[in-house]
């Protein structure tokens, strides 16, 4: 046996000698620590107490007790409101673009005399995927992000965690849970990642578990198309203010959901008591608009962007090919289709949009492309350069305001995509609760959908 | 899985590979615009990865003052380095093991008492330490006044001034990591002084860990840390004290069992 071993432990049993005779040191040094840097504080800084804080009074606002969650709920609400307003004329402008230089292309392929199954793969499937994922995902992005990103370096965001800690902390979960859920408004695989701030095990996983349960921007998009066509075939008319509210309504609703699983988890398979944890309120900070756009735009919205297209250009393909093969006078995807319609008919849904969210694995940038190409496919071509558009479109495959509603609860409450699951299990360390990440929120996105499907149709609304 | 050791190693030797002239680390609480002293160093000269092995994500870059390259880490933004989570534990492993030319901490100005726990904390592992007092306008907006140079007295380590997003005091903290780094005036920082109890007992077990470390850790943390028997240190302090001896290969030992039981 060397030296140091040897060393080594007869140090250590010496040290726990020692340490029986004076107990647990822990919290003097930590005690000592804290007074020296008050000490020291003391003697160098001199504050003028008679002004009162700026920032106690804002917070005695933004947290207090009446005014705290109206103020959160319309603050998500004018985001939104600013989001969907800002986003329709730029996604209107690339659209008009985009599938502009498609009939260019067209035109191309056929003076090179292009073969038209190339033509279908590389135009129609590849290029048109690419426009549409640019075009609708693009506008709402670039102004959703900087949005947020302006609340979260104002400082608004730990608020909002102090506001909704009592919430959480009933619910058996830690209260910075609400922390990764903003960031699960970027990407569900980052907010994943973020529940890292929480320390206890128990509440990090209920954390992962639920994070899904926010709608990230690649379902941004989705929930804000559909919520367009859901108002349209309800109200007949579009309104971005009730578009919004709607929008607000979905995310709240998902947050519900989230404390509701929460809760439930922290009663059955996560049994345990919330862990308690100072929040710092930092101060608040007016943002540099020049950093707040270069972050926002750079480090989000392209980082975002270049993924979906990454994911989009290869998924175009293999779904024109899908669509477009025929076996025994029906596509691949029809085929597909046809096995799911019954079950997609239970949720108030169809077989393509089932299919369209399972092929939309990879990303969720992909499911209403999906389903676009899947419809397309079967009736006759469209362009498809703005929502109304897209409202006849779907009402010619037999959507009805229940199936926009439920398109939009599935999309909210199904499983995560490929990456975030990828992202749990590198988290987690283990199958058996990336399995759960998975299968928890499909039996809730399943429940809802048939509640409320066979609801209506008890009713007879629909 | 990894273990953390090799992890911590195989990190160091990626740093190791083209550190340029001297390895500075970052330290400070979240929210102190520590990304941004950061950012603001090594503008556009930096890439982000993985800890090996351990799931925190860090951040490196370079610079160059006075014709030397310097390499900056961005620790994980924590409160202490008593090892709650495993930000923490990094964040420390890295100063302690990772033997950084000096160690920068930045230190929002606004609420000082809750930022110096950190920075004595690090002084406590390794003297080379700057403090970065940052936001020093949005003090001076809350109408408070700090005497930084009573402060640098009081801590003894140098105190520098900064508003990093405005580029304000930059250019003095450079030439203060220059100093530390490259002039070798040995700095002596505030020893942080504990109760007679802590203190005896240190005393009683002191000198047999500085025989044991010879120089390669600080003794008195070291000792410090056995005492308070965090098992994560102990197991890293002996795993260090194995790579220091060449000749030993790392594998499970009786002492490292020693460590096991002892948690």
């Amino acid at each position: 046996m060397d030296s140091l071993e040897v060393g080594f432990s007869q140090i250590l049993s010496k040290v726990q000698k020692v340490r029986g005779q004076v107990g647990p040191v822990r919290e003097e040094i930590v005690k000592s620590i804290f007074e020296q840097a008050q000490e020291i504080t003391g003697r160098v800084v001199t504050a003028d107490e008679a002004k009162e804080d700026l920032d106690r009074r804002i917070d005695n606002i933004v947290t207090s007790k009446i005014l705290g969650y109206p103020l959160m709920i319309a603050l998500l609400s004018l985001v939104f409101w600013l989001t969907i307003s800002g986003a329709n004329l730029p996604s209107q402008i690339l659209a008009d673009l985009l599938f502009g230089f498609q009939s260019r292309l067209t035109t191309f392929f056929r003076w090179i005399n292009a073969p038209e199954w190339l033509h279908g793969v590389l135009v129609l499937g590849l290029y048109r995927c690419l426009a549409w994922v640019v075009s609708v995902m693009l506008p709402p992005m670039a102004i959703f992000f900087p949005l947020f990103t302006f609340l979260e370096d104002l400082g608004y965001l730990p608020r909002v965690a102090f506001n909704l800690d009592k919430l959480f902390k009933r619910a058996g979960a830690h209260g910075k849970q609400i922390l990764t859920m903003c960031m699960g408004f970027g990407c569900n695989a980052a907010g994943v990642i973020a529940c890292r701030i929480i320390e206890s095990p128990r509440e990090r996983l209920i954390a992962i578990l639920t994070n899904n349960f926010v709608p990230c921007n690649g379902r941004f998009p989705t929930l804000i198309a559909m919520t367009s066509v859901f108002l349209g075939i309800l109200v007949g008319k579009e309104s971005n203010l009730l578009a919004s509210a709607l929008v607000a309504g979905v995310v709240v609703f998902g947050i519900f959901i989230t404390l509701l699983v929460s809760w439930t988890l922290s009663k059955t398979v996560l049994k345990g008591v919330p862990s308690t944890f100072t929040l710092e309120l930092p101060p608040y900070r007016w943002p540099k608009v020049g950093t707040l756009l270069i972050r926002s735009v750079l480090d989000r919205t392209l980082f975002v962007l270049v993924r979906a297209v990454v994911v989009a250009a290869p998924a175009g393909v293999v779904i024109w090919l899908l669509a477009n093969i025929e076996v025994a006078n029906l596509s691949i995807i029809g085929h597909l289709a046809g096995w799911l319609q019954g079950f997609g008919r239970l949720l108030g849904l169809d077989g393509y949009i089932i299919l369209a969210f399972i092929l939309g694995l990879p990303a969720n940038e992909l499911v209403i492309p999906i389903l676009l190409m899947s419809y397309l496919s079967q009736g006759t071509m469209l362009e498809l350069e703005s929502i109304e558009a897209l409202r006849q479109l779907l009402a010619a495959n037999g959507w009805t305001w229940l199936t926009a509603l439920n398109m939009i609860l599935f999309s909210l409450l199904h499983f995560p995509c490929a990456t975030t699951l990828l992202t749990v299990r590198k988290e987690t360390q283990s199958m058996r609760w990336t399995w759960l990440a998975a299968l928890i929120p499909t039996t809730v996105a399943v429940m809802v959908c048939f509640l409320l499907a066979q609801t209506a149709r008890i009713l007879g609304l629909i | 899985m990894k273990s953390q050791v090799t992890g911590l190693q195989e990190f160091l030797e990626g740093i190791e590979e083209n550190k340029g002239d001297a390895v500075i680390a970052l330290a400070g609480n979240p929210n102190t615009g520590k990304s941004t002293v950061f950012n603001s160093l090594t503008g556009l000269n930096q890439h982000t990865g993985n800890w090996p092995g351990k799931t925190v994500v860090f951040a490196k870059g370079t610079y160059r003052y006075k014709k030397k390259n310097i390499t900056l880490v961005d620790l994980p933004g924590t409160y202490s380095l008593l090892a709650n989570s495993t930000d923490e534990q990094v964040a420390r492993d890295f100063i302690c093991f990772g033997k950084p030319d000096a160690t920068v901490v930045v230190v929002d100005a606004t609420c000082l008492e809750r930022n110096l726990n950190l920075a004595l904390q690090v002084m406590e592992i390794t003297p080379q330490t700057i403090l970065c007092v940052n936001l020093i306008d949005e003090a001076k907006r809350k109408k408070m006044t700090i005497d930084f140079s009573k402060l640098a007295d009081l801590l003894g380590v140098p105190v520098i001034p900064t508003v990093a997003r405005d580029k304000v005091g930059l250019q003095d903290l450079k030439e203060s990591i220059h100093r530390v780094v490259f002039e070798k005036k040995p700095l002596q920082p505030r020893r942080i002084v504990y109760n007679k109890v802590i203190e005896s007992a240190i005393e009683k077990i002191q000198k047999e860990v500085e025989a044991l470390l010879q120089g390669s850790l600080n003794s008195r943390w070291v000792a410090l840390r056995l005492l308070d028997g965090d098992p994560t240190i102990i197991r890293e302090i002996f795993n260090y004290l194995q790579r220091m001896d060449q000749g030993v290969r790392p594998s499970k030992t009786r002492a490292l069992k020693v460590v096991e039981d002892y948690g």
